[in-house]
């Protein structure tokens, strides 16, 4: 995979930004106001020109186009800044995803239109729109200080990790064209463990993202059906590259300061090392969800849980844990499809049936879906 | 008495502003120029500020017991706050007096917390 | 850099509120206080001032070329804004440092600057 690091053209397009941003610095019909020094001005032209003798234009594009230098001895310190003002709270979610992979993965914006299903103009003024922020309401270009740097970090990590669910997840169903997202996460939390070696969390989503794509050879069948993890051909697995992650998994345990994205990874760790579906850990996965309600307790995290407990504990016990998950989740696929499983256990056919329409009429991915169908018919 | 009026303006006719030609934005800013001048002139305007685009919002608030950052206004409407005065004035009146003759959208007139 | 920190909420009402909501209230506001005190000594409160309820709050607006005036705010929400304060910080980061020890919503809204054109 050859990428030249943050290859890109924001420095340039800044300027043309900042044109435009200029506009927005006047008050039109409907929104004017201000006072005193305000009267003074006249004219666009002096606006723009005043931009763009503005020193904070001027730093914050030197900085940009210094972040597409490679070789320099600051080039990773860039690559950090980049990351975190990419990957910063002010920015809506979706444009922080994209301005990432255009800044720092060097997609074009085709590209990210296309990973996202959304239109080219949509995803270029989705990235006009947040570099235009980024500017106007000076948000720093800089690694946040250490008080700061666990919530930031969150937030990068959190980017990755949607940017490789998008991935992930459609894949199979994504058109040929489609860039795959999933390795590209993946890449970016290589990068970050490098950037940040001592980020436990860091290493916990990289071995995490590695582990699910060490089973992406069997998550598909021949005909282009997905496979769920308790019917996979385990043999298929990346035994090598499940390894390898497990050994990124250590390095962040061998830290203790256990966070979600390790907790997640050793869950997916401990079915990567079941030689069968029947012969899982049970125990220790109920466990590790234990430990992982403690940190973030959330109805998915719940329903995650309840499966692996109607593993350790019988589909009836399961199903009481599911129910109780009903009016937080009752918009979610997965609680429907979760349920309808535990109810063909313990043989109440007709009400899963009923649970499995449910979940077909909410999902909206073309593999999960085909699944569902499946369920349904069979 | 100080009151705050607001500049009350649409999130489209921000939009708008990408597009228009600089003597179109001229024409715009006009009126409301020399609106501020009359006022600051005469005494009346004690401060007051011009904020940008909608586009260039953050806010803080608090989201089950955590403190979360999030790009945009807190209030979700169609209609943005593109600025404000604060008026120094006899009583609410004058202040509607002002609002009446302010030449953009419309204006909401808060009196403020005296200390 | 300047801006207006836009802050959600009001006290109008509060009387009306059982224990221990109004209880709560009454801390976040003295907490509020001292918030304003604070930054106002570090200088990085420059302006600002606490508005009276939406029931005191008016509208002038104009249509089809006619003024009307009418009772309450003219952005219909749920949210009102109960206050404001200008500050001057290095950037947003800093913004959102003295945003998040506001005891409710903030709203961060760069200004436009005019410093340079004065300067002309």
């Amino acid at each position: 995979m050859v990428r030249v690091l943050g290859n890109f053209d924001i420095a340039e397009e800044v300027v043309q930004d900042s044109l435009v941003a200029a506009l927005e610095k006047w008050p039109a019909q409907g929104i004017p106001d201000n006072p005193g020094a305000w009267l003074m001005t006249t004219a666009r032209r002096r606006a723009i020109d005043a931009l763009r003798r503005d020193r904070r234009y001027a730093e914050k594009v030197a900085l940009l186009e210094r972040s597409t230098l490679p070789g320099e001895t600051r080039e990773a310190d860039d690559r950090l800044r980049l990351i975190f003002t990419c990957c910063h709270p002010a920015l809506a979610p979706e444009a922080q995803v994209a301005l990432t992979l255009r800044a720092v993965a060097g997609f074009t914006t085709e590209e990210i239109a296309a990973a996202f299903l959304v239109s080219e103009p949509t995803m270029a003024q989705r990235i006009v729109r947040a570099k235009r922020k980024i500017v106007a309401a000076n948000i720093p270009y800089r690694v946040p200080a250490a008080a700061e740097l666990p919530a930031r970090l969150d937030a990068v990590l959190a980017v990755l990790y949607l940017m490789f669910n998008e991935g992930y997840l459609s894949r199979g169903s994504a058109a040929a064209s489609r860039r795959d997202l999933a390795e590209d996460a993946v890449w970016l939390g290589a990068l970050m463990v490098r950037l940040m070696p001592d980020q436990p969390e860091a290493l916990g989503l990289l071995a995490l993202m590695r582990l699910h794509l060490a089973r992406a050879a069997a998550r598909f069948d021949g005909a282009g059906e997905m496979v769920l993890l308790a019917d996979q051909d385990r043999s298929l697995w990346d035994h090598e590259a499940i390894a390898d992650a497990l050994r990124t998994l250590n390095r962040a345990a061998a830290m203790s300061s256990p966070g979600p994205y390790q907790l997640q990874a050793a869950i997916a760790a401990v079915h990567s090392e079941a030689a069968s579906w029947e012969a899982t850990d049970w125990r220790q996965i109920v466990g590790l969800y234990d430990l992982l309600l403690d940190l973030n307790d959330t109805p998915v995290i719940r329903l995650n849980r309840a499966v692996a407990v109607a593993h350790l504990n019988g589909p009836q016990v399961a199903l009481g844990e599911v129910n109780d998950l009903a009016i937080a989740l009752s918009g979610y696929h997965l609680f429907w499809a979760t349920r309808a499983e535990l109810l063909d256990d313990i043989g109440e056919t007709a009400l899963a049936r009923e649970a499995w329409q449910r979940a077909l009429e909410l999902c909206a991915n073309p593999a999960e879906r085909a699944l569902l169908r499946r369920k349904l018919s069979g | 008495m100080k009151y705050m009026l607001l500049f009350v303006g649409t999130r489209e006719s921000q939009d708008q502003w990408d597009t228009m030609t600089p003597e179109q934005l001229h024409a715009a800013m006009g009126g409301a120029e020399t609106w501020f001048e009359k006022y600051t002139q005469a005494g009346k305007i004690t401060g007051g500020l011009q904020l940008q685009g909608y586009k260039t919002v953050t806010t803080a608030q608090d989201s089950n017991g955590k403190r979360i950052v999030t790009d945009g206004p807190f209030i979700e409407s169609k209609e943005v706050i593109g600025g404000f005065a604060i008026v120094d004035v006899k009583d609410l009146e004058e202040a509607q007096e002002m609002a009446k003759s302010w030449p953009g959208g419309p204006v909401e007139v808060w009196p403020a917390v005296e200390r | 850099m300047k801006y207006v920190l836009l802050f959600g909420g009001t006290m109008e009402g509060v009387d009306q509120l059982e224990s221990p909501a109004r209880e709560s209230m009454m801390a976040d506001y003295e907490q509020s206080g001292r918030w304003f005190e604070k930054y106002y000594k570090a200088g990085k409160v420059v302006g600002g001032h606490e508005l009276q309820g939406p029931s005191t709050a008016t509208t002038v607006s104009r249509k089809n070329g006619k003024v009307t005036v009418t009772d309450g705010p003219f952005i219909e929400s749920k949210e009102v804004i109960g206050g404001y304060a200008e500050i001057e910080v290095a950037d947003l980061d800093e913004a959102l440092e003295m945003a998040k020890e506001w005891p409710g919503t903030v709203e961060i809204r760069p200004v436009v600057d005019h410093s340079q054109e004065t300067a002309r």
